[in-house]
């Protein structure tokens, strides 16, 4: 975790934002504008390895602004550790952010099942749509503002 | 005067593999576009069972998310409360008690068991194997019990708690395991002698679905799918919870990566369950079974019932719930299907801010349209079966 930590202050020093640990957790927050590098990076680097992506979670901090993130898990098999990377979107009208899904193909309907329940756009995603709720839903469930009971 | 022949005019068929159907193991649908009986694609649109499980948890107190937790992979009844229990105990900074873990490593292997007899069953029956169901849920049944011993519960046992354990072990319950731990390796080869080198079952499952292993790691598999395709990885070997680094057992792998290899690991994945459960039987320790923590777990009844102290504290906990510290945490466990992950998010208050749940046959079924591409109908009926998925937890 450290390496990574210590690769991503060395090649994007402008984009890491925070890095927190945390009951032996590292959180690594970066600005999302070059996302899709830094996942490259994290994935081919031998020194970090990180060829698993375990989850993406979307994320709405209402009422925090900005309101939404997503949480990217990533795990390395040639070191048997994780890193949680985390990026907070600018808009938070329209939150958008690059696909990961070129650099892992799991990354497909993560993507989606975020798009679908909390409305994050991913760009350049293959198939954006729902997943888990039926086509012709309207609204995004898992939103702060949406209620419990539904509408 | 030429006559053009004309060709004939093909296109593909929609078909639906409608959410009812008997060997889609729940309600999954899968829109297919078939070519005569190739398949062109297989695209799965599931939501069938979604119950917006991780929004109900943002509204409950910890405890309270457990019995939904239960509701996930609801074939491997304890494996859920497992994981979410030692994210819960990761966020708050405790560790449990050495009996309290062996006793979760049991329940954990024995519920492990158990989902992989129901797979075999069911699998065998949508392949047309219908015998292996019966004997397979015949030892199936007693691993229930055993269950509704510590429980009550059978599919659903409530067995673990934040902090340990709701109990101690009932009496009776160590005898049962043992008479179970000593009788289920010979009935074991039962379902080897009906399958394993049954001429048909070998023509249906080999060649069927092949992953290698960088394409399984690109897709996020993991647990048998994973080593099915020879990718050396356990979580309760690499990354140890709950003691897991004090047992002895080997992680089997396959070599093809078909389903004829993922039916052998899982095979073998039975019988290594069963040698953790014997170790921990034989070498269970003495002690509590809860963490000694008047702000985690709840005070023993007798006491409730005599000290003011600690009925005000029961009332806390019930009523207010725990309060974890600001902060995140994943936790990943080796469920029977693969990696099962719970990403917790506190915000300090008793509920949970974010609660995500990484399913495995969530990330399973992303692969199917992958590998049923030109592949014939009914091998599609293998390969759902092969992946092994519980439809609550693909949709939560």
């Amino acid at each position: 975790m450290n390496a990574a930590v210590a690769l991503l202050q060395a090649k994007f020093p402008e984009e890491v934002v925070e890095v927190t640990e945390f009951r032996g957790d590292t959180t690594v927050t970066v600005k999302p504008e070059r996302l899709k590098d830094i996942c490259l990076l994290l994935r081919d680097d031998p020194e970090t390895s990180f060829r698993y992506l375990s989850m993406i979670a979307g994320m709405d901090y209402s009422p925090e602004s900005p309101r939404f993130g997503v949480v990217y898990n990533l795990y390395s098999h040639r070191y048997k550790n994780r890193i949680t990377l985390k990026a907070l979107l600018k808009d938070d009208r329209t939150p958008t952010v690059d696909s990961v899904t070129e650099v892992w193909s799991t990354a497909n309907w993560h993507e989606r099942e975020a798009y679908d329940l909390l409305g994050i756009r991913f760009k350049g995603h293959p198939d954006l749509r729902r997943l888990l709720m039926p086509s012709d839903w309207v609204g995004h469930p898992l939103r702060k503002d949406y209620p419990l009971k539904g509408k | 005067m030429t006559s053009t022949a004309t060709m004939p005019r093909t296109e593909t068929m929609m078909l639906n593999l409608g959410p009812q159907h008997p060997s889609t193991h729940g309600v999954l649908r899968v829109l297919l576009e078939l070519d005569g009986e190739l398949i062109v694609k297989a695209d799965p649109d599931i939501g069938y069972l979604h119950r917006g499980i991780e929004k109900m948890c943002e509204y409950r107190t910890y405890h309270k998310c457990m019995p939904l937790m239960n509701r996930l992979d609801y074939l491997a009844g304890e494996v859920n409360n497992f994981g979410f229990c030692l994210a819960v105990e990761k966020l708050l900074g405790v560790e449990v008690p050495k009996r309290a873990q062996y006793i979760r490593v049991m329940l954990a292997e024995l519920t492990r068991i158990a989902s992989h007899l129901f797979w075999l069953g069911t699998h065998g029956h949508d392949l047309g194997a219908m015998t292996p169901l019966f004997y397979a849920f015949r030892e199936r049944e007693k691993i229930m019990d055993l269950c509704e011993m510590v429980s009550g519960g059978r599919l659903f046992p409530l067995y673990f708690r934040i902090g340990g354990l709701a109990a101690d072990l009932p009496k009776g319950f160590i005898e049962a395991a043992w008479d179970f731990v000593k009788t289920f390796d010979e009935k074991w080869k039962d379902y080897d002698t009906l399958l394993t080198k049954n001429e048909i079952w070998i023509e249906r499952t080999k060649g069927v679905g092949v992953m290698t292993p960088e394409e399984a790691l690109d897709w996020g598999w993991s647990g048998p799918m994973a080593r099915g395709s020879g990718v050396d990885w356990d979580l309760r070997r690499d990354n140890p919870y709950s003691s897991y680094e004090d047992f002895e057992f080997v992680v089997p792998l396959g070599k093809n990566g078909d389903t004829y290899d993922r039916y052998l690991v899982r095979m073998q994945e039975m019988l290594q369950s069963n040698r953790i459960v014997r170790q921990a039987l034989e070498n269970l320790p003495d002690g509590p079974v809860k963490v000694d923590d008047p702000k985690v777990s709840l005070p023993p009844k007798e006491r409730v019932y005599t000290d003011i102290a600690a009925l005000i504290n029961h009332f806390l906990i019930i009523q207010d719930g725990i309060r974890p510290p600001k902060g995140e945490v994943y936790q990943a466990i080796e469920a029977p299907k693969g990696e099962m992950g719970f990403y917790v998010v506190s915000d300090g208050s008793p509920h949970p801010f974010r609660l995500k749940i990484r399913g495995p046959s969530f990330v399973v079924l992303a692969a199917l349209d992958k590998l049923s591409r030109g592949r014939l109908l009914s091998d599609i009926i293998a390969l759902i079966g092969t992946m092994d998925i519980v439809l609550a937890d693909v949709d939560r």
